[in-house]
């Protein structure tokens, strides 16, 4: 049991996703319930796994899948599933967060999609199983498969809302084909050129037989990239996301919005370092000039399209490509020759802890607003910033969890938003790299202004005393608390107080990713 | 390829996007088909008749080994610890399979992208009764304003 953990954890969603689709067509109460069981289940064994990987000597867990091995075989044979330090934490994450939606979701999916919650549950239950795998992979073409499998029911999952959400969920369709399919064909060329998929295997034939200056290598870091970056919304092929995430689906949102753009960041991280590895990226290209830049561009501009926003969740979205810009800035922030073999990267890669330590904190911080914004937007009425006001009479516990997440964006200690900066800004520091901190600086003060309206507006801002323009909101006229259920409070205080937990414990979290670095910078092992 | 990524982005009309998007993926499909090819003389990768001692594991961790390193010497301990000799057939002799089942599962990707691609298409039409994409658009920022 203990040790196909790494397997069970996707595959207990995967088989809840079956019954969910098929018991549901005749018993509909059963669905939340089963998805709930698959993400606990899930959660369980990511938390063995990780432990597995934090007690065993070389930090890392692998897992054969379909019992192949690697002294009998040649490596790449078969698929195979390895968890290391980062990847270890980043399935907690998911599972976690999956968890805590799926519970959110309650009143929101028989809301909003009526009647079908059997199908609702069993693609939510499928994109958490995807981005799992994406996760756990250690073979490129599975990787392809399962970014397929999340990207394919994410498209579903956000078309199920309103009659603008397919629309969005169409132009992300084509988008995230595009990128998918780029990825493809660069997996395809470092086939040809090194034979094989499976991701270490790949790095030591290029490394082994010094292929590193091949020009299909180039190109094939290049269609990767750029697919990957379609993917993770970076910033000049973002365009899809504000639309496919304000539009979706209130419970989508909450579920895709943290986890999807996160995983894709860990792809490129993964792809960086352990497929092409840091000798490649970092000495042999000379890019990280280039893309700080372009990094500092996307921050800027996500905060400052995020500022110009009325609407609550699509300024969210567009702080989303702003954070995306924090992330993939502090993983190039790495000058060449700056990660020398066999030293110890703490000192050296700052950036690239601050960017492991950002996916998770953004992760519960992008979970933490958006199932705030979820619940004011069910106590307002509309989504838009002005109709906040007077929401922390209405729903104190709501808007807290909100004030919380809010400091965390704009990095407030202890919250984790402030120590993702911290070392992301430190990165920048030992690079020399200032425009990249200026950037993380001003993005800050940006959502200090955006969140601080917000909340002016929901504490002081004046409760519309009669409704005569707006007659649908009725809720409005009752003065006294009304908290939302206890389905939508209980994810919602764990999110906040997870943020706070992920800042407390920053040091641990630091301590395992620079750990992680340290064997990727041994060169990884065989 | 570039027929099909050209009509995903530049045409206005969402099917024709869509014929753009399977010209796109099936280019790539004939691509990972074409890297398969070795030489005139390959054939299609069906083994031919063995013996009782014949292990397809051990023909595949040769096959394997002689593909990516220049192991003239795994092939010798190969044979030492196997002196029965089984039959390795020559690697040189067939088209590389393993492409082939790659996009055995790039094309149920595909299949499922086209029709959740079409099932959504679909929705749009029903809803706003347009398919051209800047119609389309006029009519979701009406949305977005009313």
């Amino acid at each position: 049991m203990v040790e196909h953990a790494p397997v069970l954890l996707m595959v207990v969603p995967l088989l809840a996703a079956v019954f969910c689709a098929l018991l549901g067509l005749r018993w509909k109460a059963l669905c939340l319930p089963l998805t709930i069981i698959g993400f606990i289940a899930a959660l369980y064994f990511s938390v063995i796994t990780f432990l597995q990987v934090s007690a065993s000597s070389d930090h890392q867990v692998i897992y054969f899948l379909g019992g192949w091995n690697a002294s009998e075989f040649p490596r790449g044979v078969g698929i195979e599933y390895r968890v290391d330090l980062l990847n270890g934490m980043l399935l907690i994450v998911i599972a976690a967060v999956a968890l805590l939606a799926a519970i959110f979701s309650k009143q929101f999916v028989s809301m909003e999609t009526p009647g079908k919650e059997p199908q609702y549950y069993a693609l939510f239950l499928l994109l958490a199983v995807g981005l799992m795998g994406m996760t756990i992979t250690a073979d490129a073409f599975n990787l392809y498969v399962l970014l397929e499998v999340s990207s394919l029911t994410s498209y579903a999952l956000i078309a199920m809302g309103s009659r603008r959400a397919s629309v969005a969920a169409f132009q992300y369709l084509i988008m995230g084909t595009i990128g998918a399919s780029f990825y493809l064909l660069g997996v395809g060329y470092l086939y040809i050129k090194t034979g094989s998929l499976n991701m270490q295997g790949i790095h030591d034939i290029l490394i082994g037989e010094g292929l590193l200056e091949s020009p299909a290598v180039y190109v094939a870091f290049l269609l990767i990239f750029v697919g990957v970056w379609i993917k993770l919304a970076f910033f000049p092929l973002s365009t899809w996301l504000p639309n496919a995430y304000s539009r979706a689906p209130t419970a989508t949102g909450c579920i895709i919005a943290p986890l999807m753009t996160k995983v894709s960041v860990y792809i490129m991280l993964r792809i960086m370092l352990t497929v092409f590895g840091p000798e490649y990226v970092y000495d042999e290209l000379s890019w990280s000039g280039p893309m700080v830049w372009i990094a500092v561009v996307a921050i800027i501009a996500g905060s400052i399209l995020a500022l110009g926003q009325k609407d609550l969740r699509r300024m969210l979205s567009y702080l989303i490509i702003a954070e995306v810009g924090y992330m993939v800035g502090g993983a190039w922030l790495l000058a060449p020759g700056g990660m020398a073999r066999g030293e110890s990267l703490y000192s050296t890669a700052t950036g690239l802890v601050g960017t492991g330590y950002h996916i998770i904190s953004d992760a519960a911080m992008t979970l933490c607003l958006f199932l705030a914004v979820g619940a004011m937007i069910v106590k307002a009425g509309s989504s838009r910033i002005e109709d906040m006001k007077g929401l922390f009479r209405k729903c104190p516990v709501t808007m807290a969890c909100f004030v919380v997440g809010a400091l965390a964006m704009i990095g407030v200690p202890p919250t984790c938003g402030f120590f993702s900066k911290w070392y992301l800004i430190s990165g920048a520091f030992e690079a020399g790299r200032w425009e990249f901190a200026a950037a993380l600086i001003i993005s800050s003060l940006v959502n200090a202004v955006l969140f601080f309206r917000i909340i002016e507006f929901a504490y002081f801002g004046k409760l519309p005393e009669v409704d005569d323009a707006h007659g649908h909101h009725q809720r409005h006229d009752e003065g006294g608390m009304e908290e939302n259920p206890p389905s939508m409070l209980v994810p919602l205080v764990l999110a906040s107080v997870a943020l706070i937990a992920i800042g407390l414990f920053n040091k641990e979290i630091a301590g395992y990713l620079s750990q992680f670095l340290n064997t990727v910078a041994m060169g990884g092992q065989g | 390829m570039m027929i099909g990524l050209w009509g995903m982005i530049s045409k206005n009309n969402l099917i024709k996007k869509l014929i753009g998007m399977s010209i796109f993926q099936t280019a790539i499909i004939l691509f990972y088909v074409s890297v398969a090819v070795k030489s005139e003389t390959a054939n299609i990768p069906i083994l031919p008749h063995h013996g009782h001692d014949y292990s397809p594991k051990i023909a595949l961790a040769h096959a394997v080994s002689d593909d990516h390193e220049n192991g003239g010497h795994d092939d010798h301990a190969g044979h030492q610890a196997h002196p029965v000799g089984p039959k390795i057939p020559d690697p040189d002799g067939y088209a590389n399979p393993l492409p082939h089942v790659l996009m055995l599962t790039a094309i149920v990707v595909g299949v499922a992208t086209l029709g959740l691609a079409l099932a959504i298409t679909q929705k749009i039409y029903r809803e706003y009764g347009t398919l051209e994409e800047d119609q389309l658009l006029e009519k979701v920022r009406a949305d977005d304003h009313g």
